[in-house]
């Protein structure tokens, strides 16, 4: 199989198989493959039975949820797709959480895929499903099949006296060949009275009850609890330790270490405390005495990473796209301006620590996960505990949050290490501290713009250099020599147009481990992008709304760049269409109260359009939000209501990056430990958030992310008429608004 | 150190270590674990429960400090999630990762004990405590809310 350069998460996921990083993807049933004849004779077509619906005789109908629910609502949005095909009533179907099965399903949950991966295979599963029901309800009857109809968990011929339901059928049904999924009839959807529908979440109750389970809140009888202590220095190791006092604290069991794996998982190792419960393992390992060798990153700092983006910014990047001649444009111009921003490391905090369940038995090996990629956390723990992989079922449970992080393998791999030298159930939980020091961060960046206009105000010249801790230089196979194309995203593409078009990028070293971060290379280039183009327009004196408009000219489709084989191009109309929207419900150009500003910025990521329009104060140094206006545009929407929710979420999580999010470095560790100095949105800073979902027919999209990318330049941007201030750094510091 | 407290109206005496926070009673001693652990020191909220009736961290509470006390923690708010405040959660779809709405809820409850009718700013004030990083915090004002209707209703 050929290497192929870990770009982005999509491309990682394309790919990881391929890259022996150790994550089993397995086939994807996405339309894509079912419609390559190639691709589909590799694989056998499962039966929906099998892999999708369970229907006992009784009439009991479990629809099968093979995504991970991390608050993002899957558990809902999926099942509603393939109740709708089915042709069951929602109230009375029951939702299960798919085993390890690569064969049939593809269970990484990320990227804000889920929906949009699952939409034709979901609707395609059910619709077999279906058909197969009617096929053998017309046997029952001895009648034509034309003549017999699915509703409502069972088909119908003619006189309502003629009904079979699901439960009656099921048993031959399920014994009949499998449709041609490529042909089977799907719904109109005009027929749709699930898809569309603003049903409560299914998990609300259990949420609101203390009853849902958590991984965290996995018991095994006989288990243990360990905590482990960790080099606080990235790359470094246990070189002694002493653990007399600790095994003196009562409940402490055992004391060991535990190496860390590299990349793959990119655990840290570390010494191990095992105990009978978790307050007594954190007490035990408060008593540990530990010699740490350091490592090679114990000199990097937050000021040596800002003094390396500095460096490279003085000299040229590598080209990753150069249209026309921007350095000759910005030369003869008599209107520009420059400009850097700079962002820090960010840290997930996911509001559930981490944590993984594992009892590792001769014969094979049972594990509790929440994660965001049950079969990496299964290919990990087969790995450490060197079972066969299909010996090892992983239950993947319910998240307190995963934003990325829980995509990762590493705390799979230390509870599977902890688990083979106990030989008894133990959870390996991670405290609040552990979290925080021990992530796998948003990158830190730095961003050198140049921008022209001419004497009619149209851009003449977009000049983007970005030095950035990559996360293809840490998971790509070209290490270091990582170009970056996964760093910008649309800010690679556009919607602007410009004849001069310059992109250019240096990867920073660093021992900070990166990876995937709520939005991604987004929550950045979308920052930077609309900041600027903000920027520009001020510069041509226009207004910010028809700045952006009239530089989009007019409406054409833009490839994605970075992927332009396989990423969806920006449809520019789309955009148009929502920042119309937003700028609408927002009373864009209204009268604002005194003392209040408004901004807005528009964005394509993960296939979804987005717009906010912002309303801000300053108050006492710092910005207060009152009201953010959202349009988002992700194609049909299956839940409306679950759409608004996860832009609400999208929102606060992006505010976080503006008030709080600053992770920094000193001796190599994060000096940040708790929700004291690394603190978060609170329900003060919440302002009144409406969202507007654009009414399509288009493919369903992302939402989980696209929410995000805005709500940073749109809050900046009305910072900017308030105080003539720009902000460039994140987070916003009380002297950049002064 | 043996320890008996009430806890949702049944008597329980634990043997535990007395510096032992209730949180971690509740979860690994007792098996409760609607009861979640967010950081350990009072900074986020996921450990709410009431003790006597008033809000309070279990994640710093010694179980030493519960004895003869009355503790009350979600899976005693209700039978069925039937509380208002539960219902107007239910109803208002708040929870997301759903993590941190045991504690938001148990908070709630104790404001709705002290102010029937909220403000928005009494909320943001009582409520300011708890964190939810899916920032479900518009949607747990509107719930409040109704749930000081549904409470006036009852």
């Amino acid at each position: 199989m050929a290497q192929t350069l870990v770009l982005d998460r999509r491309e990682f996921l394309k790919s990881s198989a391929a890259t022996g990083v150790g994550l089993l993807i397995g086939f994807r049933l996405d339309a894509r493959a079912a419609d390559d004849p190639a691709a589909a004779q590799e694989k056998p077509v499962p039966n929906p039975f099998n892999a999708w619906v369970r229907i006992t005789p009784d009439n009991h109908i479990t629809l099968i949820l093979a995504k991970s629910e991390m608050g993002q609502g899957v558990i809902t949005s999926l099942p509603m797709i393939l109740a709708e095909e089915l042709c069951v009533d929602w109230k009375q179907v029951g939702i299960e959480q798919a085993p390890t099965n690569p064969k049939i399903y593809d269970l990484g949950t990320g990227g804000s895929g889920s929906v949009g991966s699952s939409w034709l295979p979901l609707r395609r599963a059910g619709a077999a499903a279906r058909e197969m029901m009617i096929t053998a309800a017309a046997q029952e009857w001895n009648v034509n099949r034309d003549t017999c109809v699915a509703q409502d968990g069972g088909v119908l011929h003619g006189a309502r006296k003629n009904f079979l339901t699901y439960g009656q059928l099921v048993e031959k049904a399920s014994k009949l060949p499998v449709p041609d999924l490529t042909r089977v009839p799907l719904k109109n959807s005009q027929n749709f009275s699930i898809i569309g529908s603003e049903l409560q979440r299914v998990d609300a109750r259990s949420k609101s009850s203390g009853a849902a389970k958590f991984g965290i809140d996995s018991r095994v009888p006989g288990m243990r609890y360990a905590v482990i202590a960790r080099c606080p220095v990235f790359g470094g190791k246990v070189k002694s330790f002493d653990a007399t006092k600790a095994k003196n604290v009562s409940g402490v069991q055992n004391v060991f270490v535990i190496d860390p794996v590299a990349k793959g998982a990119f655990s840290a190792g570390g010494v191990v405390v095992v105990a009978d419960s978790s307050w007594a393992a954190m007490q035990g390992r408060e008593a540990l005495k530990i010699e740490w060798d350091e490592g090679p990153h114990a000199g990097e700092s937050t000021e040596t990473l800002h003094r390396q983006f500095l460096d490279n910014a003085a000299k040229a990047g590598q080209v990753l796209r150069n249209d026309g001649d921007a350095d000759a444009a910005l030369a003869k111009s008599a209107k520009k301006i420059e400009a850097t921003y700079e962002f820090p490391f960010a840290a997930h905090a996911t509001m559930e620590p981490l944590n993984c369940t594992v009892h590792i038995r001769k014969d094979g090996a049972e594990a509790w996960v929440p994660t965001q990629a049950p079969q990496w956390a299964q290919d990990a723990i087969a790995k450490a505990s060197g079972l066969p992989h299909d010996s090892v079922v992983v239950h993947t449970t319910l998240m307190g949050g995963g934003f990325g992080r829980r995509y990762q393998a590493d705390f799979a791999m230390e509870a599977a290490q902890v688990a083979k030298v106990t030989g008894k159930p133990v959870m390996v939980l991670w405290t609040r501290e552990d979290d925080m020091q021990h992530d796998f961060y948003r990158p830190s960046s730095y961003h050198k713009f140049s921008g022209a206009v001419d004497s009619d105000g149209k851009l003449a010249a977009w000049k983007h250099f970005q030095t950035s801790t990559s996360i293809g230089s840490m998971w790509g196979d070209k290490g270091e020599s990582d170009t970056g194309e996964g760093e910008f995203g649309t800010a690679a593409f556009i919607p602007y147009r410009t004849p001069n078009y310059r992109v250019e990028y240096t990867l920073a070293k660093s021992g900070v481990p990166r990876a995937w971060w709520r939005s991604v290379e987004h929550s950045s280039s979308g920052f930077v992008v609309e900041s600027f183009v903000d920027e520009l327009a001020a510069l041509a004196g226009a207004d910010p709304l028809q700045y952006r408009l009239q530089q989009m000219g007019e409406d054409r489709v833009i490839p994605d760049f970075t992927d332009p084989k396989e990423g969806k191009p920006l449809v520019s109309a789309r955009l148009k269409g929502v920042l119309k929207l937003a700028a609408e419900k927002g009373g864009w150009g209204s009268p604002l109260e005194k003392g209040t500003g408004r901004g807005i910025a528009a964005y394509y990521s993960f296939e979804t359009y987005t717009s906010c329009v912002a309303e801000v104060s300053v108050v006492d140094k710092a910005v207060k939000v009152h009201r953010l206006v959202y349009a988002v545009d992700c194609g049909r929407a299956i839940n409306p209501d679950g759409v608004r929710a996860q832009v609400e979420s999208a929102a606060i999580y992006g505010l976080s990056a503006l008030l709080f999010d600053a992770i920094t470095i000193r001796g190599g560790r994060v000096e940040q430990a708790n929700f004291n100095d690394y603190d978060m949105p609170r329900i003060m800073h919440t302002p009144k958030i409406e969202v507007y979902v654009v009414e399509s027919t288009e493919e369903p999209t992302g939402i989980g992310e696209p929410g995000l990318p805005v709500v940073g330049p749109a809050i900046c941007n009305a910072v900017y008429t308030l105080t003539g201030k720009r902000i460039r750094r994140l987070p916003i510091r009380a002297e950049d608004l002064a | 150190m043996a320890v008996t407290f009430e806890l949702n109206g049944q008597s329980k005496t634990v043997d535990v270590d007395p510096q032992m926070p209730l949180l971690w009673v509740l979860r690994d001693t007792l098996n409760m674990t609607g009861t979640k652990f967010g950081c350990g020191m009072a900074l986020c909220g996921a450990c709410t429960v009431h003790i006597n009736g008033e809000a309070a961290r279990s994640c710093i509470t010694p179980i030493s400090s519960v004895a003869g006390k009355k503790i009350t923690t979600i899976e005693g708010l209700s039978a069925n999630a039937s509380h208002p405040v539960q219902l107007a959660w239910i109803e208002e779809d708040v929870p997301q990762c759903g993590y941190c709405q045991s504690g938001q809820i148990m908070s709630a409850v104790a404001l709705l004990a002290k102010k029937p009718n909220p403000t928005d700013a009494d909320i943001d004030d009582f409520m300011s405590g708890n964190i939810c990083r899916c920032g479900t915090y518009q949607r747990i004002r509107k719930a409040i809310h109704r749930a000081a209707t549904l409470q006036a209703a009852k």
